[in-house]
């Protein structure tokens, strides 16, 4: 070994003892980082990444202790330190980044004033040298106007802009390693892109070693030097990013890549891996994998695989043993390209738009009471959170709505099911009038067609009731006596969803996220709908589980001839299920066209921005474009064009004048820069 | 019903007992030992107060028996007492444990009452404040606010007071029930309502209630089959803390002098009762049943204590 | 700063026109404020002429506004019972209940907020097991029993302390105060521990589950994981945030150490407005109770006041705009 590893983790032993006994968390890890290197950590919830961290910097959660093996840094060994002397490498030697800027910071303390007490609690400094150099930071990490910024308290931050400051107070004191956990992940990607740019900058400037804890592969395969995958509390691979993304050797990361929606390739079907994560205290013997494992033989149920080098990489498997002859790995990807613009039914592929909605306007009147906007002289406030939105969707197509947070998709899918009343605008389902509450009263029959899935599995069913009568709710009263009775249809519903009948007498939390939101599309399909309106149904669910609800999804399209419009913030997973994609800005659909064509040539500069941000395991290696700015408030939006502060190609007309849809070459797109054609044309990367 | 089909019954039940059993609440409630004495000792309150003409030792309001030959004995062991009198007699020659016995009932009586009536208030004011919202929710909250910055005592006695200048001075025997049951009602269904306001408004933002809209579900409907049973837990919290006010609340009165009636006292009337012959070395006519009002107030708000942290795990 | 102080202050004058209604209508529907001045012997017809001059024939927003105009020159009425001016009533007996009441919040916040800070600090040495099996008794012991058990002790069996009255009173000017002589002080002290504990045990279990919140928030964590010292995390960043929700349910406990007094008067006779109010309870002497109502209502909309103006220095959020977000 030519240098000394800045970081060594040794047989590191995590258990949280509770009343059923002692749960390991994290079993027999070890691992190490070079200085100046960055190692990804990756993993789906549960895995154990974020404690291996916090394990480092001695900040675990009681009751959870560190019950075997040691952690080294720099020669010394940390994890059996005193109090006292632990706190004095966390913050000099050891940064950390934690994912939620919103909650990182003391609301109490100007973000100064943060800084300058990390600085002085490591370095000996005057408190004037403190706040220059704190002035420094705020510079170094892209905070404009830091002179006067250095004075404002965190609530007078935005979400990127604070996530900024917490890597300026990580890195106060020029850490050696930086540990951040989920840095990105509670950011918008045009956010994401800015920070993940900046850290890696920042770090290789500092000469500081960083180990990214995260879900995103995504994220991962841009970033980091080296990937170690985890699985419940086990490193199962580790090794170059390169191989770990393109030639793994691991059946679990060959099936966790295969099932990461990627935004460079087309597929009708994700990698599907069946079931999910085992729970802590039901982690089954020998390899931890082995129930879900495709390869899995009688050696993996007994005896527990170590990492072994395999070419590049380390690999904890048996397959990888001299001893093993029967087995031979499965290639990564397996699954044939198919051309998706047109409509996954056959037949029905009409002009006719099932539904369609025009001049949709949905205002909020977020306005202080009327006291307070007297006294403080302030007007209302609205939240114009869909400004004017026209859409229409096919019977039989799936209509992909991205954008970001804040951009009103999901108010749109809110208002087009009924939930709220649109301020202005038309809906139509088939033909029947849907605008107005009253319409929707008469049209009770076209109404029950459409049914919607939400995001949050934990939310979307009610915990005090059995599953049996979450899925019954949505059953209409005049289908209750059919088919051999409600018992009887819930039953099928559960099966058409891919559970057992016999799940009808449990309740939500004796389930999975996966599974909860199975429960959450049977209950949908429940009322027989041709319609479904899915409000980011994946997001809160893991990479190896989001595969099989997708999977679910497009196979349900084609049994029960459904249509989608599928809200998602996830540029990769819209491109993977939609049939066409409409992108959003503060309001409005800014361009939409199949697909395939929005991919390839997209016209809208937000969309392209979006397309350069978005961190895709097609890309590792490449460098990003950065973009700049972040999304305005919808309560003030920007004149003309909302895009324009935000927009290299903006001129006077956009900055005053609302561009209009017009169709170019099948893409509908409002925009003054093309209708102008003064846009330079689209080079992928 | 067959012998079969009987076991599988007995065996269901079993399986039910020992889920109950199993459960983090019960679970919680073993681990900790103050815990479970001061169940057990709530348990004996009930059941003295539910069986109280069985089980005192002498019926206090039976004029036939009371002797005015008996007042004021002292407690048992010491000298002076009289073994058919434990605790020992009071002014009238009642004997002290049989009140205290009955003073419970009517403790916990006129307590369980108030909490009944201000736990109803509370919850269907609080749901419909928290689900419909608007200007209904506006008043009703305005309303619980002021009423929130003045302490429970002081209300239930501006009620109480307000009452019983209506009714006049002579507002005795069972009408005098009514005020103090009111009075404690009123003055604490604040608290039901303002929570089960706040947990309602995170309920109905969760995605069940939107599904439960989207498949044209009613008000009514939403309210009672979705919301109702997911607010239930803080209530029952809110409710075994009020137990335990409202009892000292009653307490409180009745020392005042503006609580239940002196024909049928509870342990608030026998203390203020007691409270004139401290100085004349009859301590225990006070002291007892002050001891059995303290005891009774601590085991119930040691379980309040108890289902709080069991329920909310957040603050473990 | 204007607006936000001006709100409040507005608000504050909303809620007192409330209690003022309600104070109005007790003094106007609820018994008959003739039958209370005249006697039982005269004529209708010199009862209606009584009404008449009193003004009790006018319609009822004519008579609320006269009350309210009343109130403002501290004119409350005649009592029933005592044939006095109420406000001469309260004038004379407000210095007690004052000074019990401020000694009673001196002590309940000195020792409840330190109490909380320390026991959410050391959540498991001893000390804090003791001192919380404590509190749960101090919240569930009745004031009136708290007292009836500290005579018990101090002045029947120990004889140390006297169990009623206010000692010996200094008259300075319109005040007439017991903190001067030794008597006065001697009378003072049981008093101020009984109506002070239920308040302090409420004060140091708020201030506790605030803290042990506030510890768990993630601003803490990166506190920690930055290196910062435990005195720094616990001081500088904890305790302040804990103040903040702490501020205000505070602020209402203090408010209500008034109120509990009416408790803690009857039980050591302590000559101040709390025992009145009793008192006039029982004699259904609605002037008084109408005008103690309007006293007590006035103080918590003080205390709001000042707490809602605390809160305003301590946080940032309320003080500083949201501002330019770039």
């Amino acid at each position: 070994m030519a240098k000394a590893p800045l970081l060594e983790v040794r047989n590191l032993r995590v258990e949280f003892p509770t009343r059923h006994g002692t749960l390991v968390a994290i079993d027999d890890l070890s691992l190490h980082i070079d200085p100046g290197e960055v190692l990804g950590v990756v993993g789906e919830s549960g895995a154990g990444k974020s404690m291996t961290g916090a394990a480092i910097i001695g900040l675990l959660e009681p009751p959870g202790k560190i019950a075997g093996g040691e952690i080294v840094f720099d020669g010394q060994r940390i994890d059996n330190l005193p109090d006292a002397d632990i706190r004095r490498i966390r913050g000099r030697h050891i940064g950390a980044i934690f994912q939620d800027p919103l909650t990182s910071l003391n609301p109490l303390h100007t973000v100064g004033r943060q800084i300058t007490d990390t600085i002085v609690a490591h370095l000996p400094l005057t408190a004037r040298q403190a706040r220059t150099r704190a002035l420094e930071l705020l510079r170094e990490v892209g905070i404009p106007a830091a002179a006067e910024r250095i004075d404002h308290y965190p609530h007078q931050f935005s979400g990127g802009m604070r996530q900024r400051v917490v890597i300026a107070l990580a890195l106060c004191a020029d850490p050696k390693l930086i540990i951040a956990d989920e840095p990105t992940t509670a950011l918008d990607v045009s956010i994401q892109a800015q920070i993940i740019v900046l850290l890696k900058r920042l770090c290789s400037q500092h000469g500081s070693a960083i180990m990214l804890i995260t879900h995103d592969m995504g994220v991962i395969s841009e970033t980091a030097d080296r990937v170690a995958v985890m699985y419940a509390g086990r490193i199962g691979e580790i090794g170059p990013v390169s191989d770990v993304i393109h030639s793994a050797r691991l059946p679990y990361t060959i099936g966790l890549m295969g099932s990461i929606p990627s935004i460079g390739e087309e597929v009708e079907r994700l990698v599907q891996i069946d079931g999910s994560m085992p729970r802590l205290n039901e982690t089954p013997p020998g390899c931890r994998y082995h129930p879900r494992c495709p390869q899995a033989f009688d050696r993996c149920s007994v005896e527990r695989p170590e990492l072994i080098a395999v070419g590049s990489s380390r690999v904890a498997c048996w397959l990888y043993d001299d001893s093993n002859q029967a087995q031979t790995p499965l290639p990564v990807r397996a699954a044939a390209k198919t051309n998706r613009d047109s409509p996954r039914i056959n037949g029905t592929a009409s002009a006719k738009p099932l539904i369609e909605a025009e001049g949709l306007k949905q205002y909020f009147d977020v306005s202080p009471p009327l006291l307070t906007r007297i006294l403080e002289r302030t007007g209302r406030r609205i939240v114009q959170a869909v400004d004017g939105l026209d859409i229409s969707i096919v019977r039989g197509e799936t209509f992909g709505l991205v954008g970001e947070s804040g951009c009103g998709k999901s108010t749109v899918a809110r208002t087009i099911v009924g939930l709220f009343d649109a301020t202005a605008g038309t809906i139509s389902y088939d033909g029947a009038s849907l605008s107005t509450r009253e319409e929707r009263a008469r049209n009770q029959s076209v109404q029950h067609k459409m049914q919607m899935i939400f995001q949050d599995p934990q939310a979307s069913l009610n915990p005090r009731w059995r599953v049996s009568e979450i899925v019954a709710e949505s059953i209409p009263r005049s289908r209750r006596a059919a088919n051999g009775g409600v018992s009887a249809r819930v039953g099928e519903l559960l099966r058409q969803v891919g559970m057992s009948p016999l799940d009808g007498d449990k309740y939500p939390h004796e389930f999975s996220g996966g599974q909860r939101q199975r429960i959450s599309i049977a209950r949908a399909l429940g009322g027989e709908p041709e319609f479904l309106v899915c409000d980011e149904p994946t997001s809160a669910l893991d990479v190896s589980v989001q595969a099989q609800i997708l999977n679910l999804m497009v196979d349900l399209q084609r049994s029960l001839g459904l249509t989608y419009l599928f809200i998602s913030h996830d540029l990769a997973v819209v491109h993977h299920i939609s049939t066409k994609v409409g992108v959003m800005y503060l309001g409005r659909i800014v361009e939409w066209s199949a697909t395939h064509r929005l991919f390839t040539h997209p016209l809208h500069p937000y969309t392209r921005m979006l397309l350069d941000a978005v961190p895709d395991i097609s890309k590792t290696g490449t460098q990003r474009t950065q973009v700049e700015g972040e999304v305005p408030s919808p309560i003030d939006p920007p004149s003309g064009c909302a895009f324009h502060p935000r927009c290299p190609f903006a001129n006077d007309r956009c900055r005053t004048e609302t561009p209009k849809s017009i169709m170019v070459e099948g893409t509908s797109i409002a925009c003054h820069a093309v209708e102008e054609a003064r846009l330079p044309s689209w080079k992928a990367a | 019903m067959s012998q079969s089909s009987q076991l599988a019954g007995s065996a269901a039940a079993t399986g039910l007992v020992k889920r109950a059993w199993n459960s983090d609440l019960a679970y919680s409630f073993r681990r900790s030992k103050v815990t479970v004495a001061a169940g057990i000792v709530t348990l004996i309150y009930l059941l003295s107060a539910l069986f109280a003409p069985w089980v005192a030792p002498h019926d206090p309001y039976d004029m036939a028996s009371v002797s005015i030959l008996d007042s004021f004995l002292p407690p048992a062991w010491i000298d002076g007492g009289d073994s058919r009198f434990l605790l020992g007699t009071d002014n009238a020659g009642r004997d002290v444990l049989s009140t205290i016995i009955h003073g419970s009932r009517i403790s916990l009586g006129v307590g369980f009452a108030s909490v009944l009536i201000a736990a109803t208030l509370g919850v269907t004011l609080g749901l419909i404040s928290g689900y419909v919202g608007g200007r209904l929710d506006a008043v009703i909250m305005r309303i619980a606010e002021v009423q929130l910055s003045f302490p429970d005592i002081l209300i239930a006695l501006l009620i109480d007071g307000v009452i019983r200048s209506i009714l006049g001075p002579g507002a005795h025997g069972n009408i005098a029930f009514v005020v103090v049951i009111s009075a404690i009602s009123l003055a604490y269904w604040v608290q039901f309502a303002r929570t089960v306001r706040a947990t309602t408004m995170v309920e109905k933002s969760k995605d069940y209630v939107q599904a439960a809209r989207v498949s044209g579900k009613g008000t009514a409907y939403i309210m009672f089959r979705h919301l109702l049973p997911n607010v239930m837990g803080p209530v029952l919290v809110i409710a075994t803390i009020s137990l335990a006010l409202a009892i000292v609340t009653e307490a409180t009165l009745s020392f005042l002098g503006v609580g239940v009636p002196p024909t049928q006292p509870s342990l608030g009337t026998l203390i203020r009762v007691g409270n004139d012959f401290l100085f004349s070395g009859e301590w225990w006519i006070t002291i007892f049943p002050g001891i059995a009002l303290a005891i009774m107030g601590l085991s119930v708000n040691l379980l309040g204590d108890w289902l709080r942290d069991a329920l909310n795990p957040k603050l473990r | 700063m204007i607006s936000y102080i001006l709100a409040r202050v507005l608000q504050s004058l909303v809620v007192m026109l409330c209690v003022a209604a309600i104070s109005f209508s007790l003094f106007t529907y609820v018994g008959d404020p003739i039958a209370n001045l005249v006697g039982i012997q005269s004529s209708d017809e010199k009862r209606e002429e009584l009404r008449e001059s009193l003004g009790l024939n006018d319609p009822a927003p004519v008579q609320f506004v006269r009350f309210v105009g009343r109130a403002v020159q501290l004119e409350f009425g005649i009592s029933y019972q005592q044939k006095r001016k109420v406000a001469s009533i309260i004038a004379e007996r407000l210095p007690a209940t004052l000074e019990l009441s401020i000694l009673s919040a001196l002590i309940a916040l000195g020792i409840g907020i330190p109490a909380g800070i320390f026991t959410a600090l050391n959540r498991e040495s001893w000390f804090s097991h003791l001192i919380l099996s404590g509190s749960l008794v101090g919240v569930s012991l009745p004031t009136f029993l708290i007292g009836i058990l500290l005579i018990f002790i101090f002045s029947v069996q120990f004889q140390l302390l006297p169990s009623f009255g206010r000692g010996e009173v200094v008259q300075l000017g319109f005040w007439s105060t017991g903190l001067l002589t030794a008597s006065g002080l001697k009378a003072l002290i049981m008093p101020a521990i009984t109506l002070a504990l239920f308040q302090m045990t409420l004060i140091m279990r708020l201030v506790r589950s605030e803290m042990l919140e506030v510890l768990r928030a993630d601003y803490i964590k990166f506190a920690r994981a930055r290196g910062l010292s435990n005195r720094t995390v616990h001081f500088g960043y904890a305790l302040m945030n804990t103040l903040v929700p702490v501020i205000t349910i505070t602020g209402l406990q203090l408010g209500s150490i008034i109120a509990f007094a009416i408790i803690t008067e009857t039980v050591f006779q302590w000559p101040g407005v709390g025992l009145m109010f009793i008192q006039a309870i029982n004699e259904v002497d609605i002037p008084v109770m109408s005008t103690y109502l309007l006293l007590i209502a006035s103080f918590f909309v003080i205390i709001n006041l000042v707490v809602d103006l605390l809160y305003y220095f301590v946080d940032p959020r309320l003080r500083v705009g949201r501002g330019v977000r770039a």
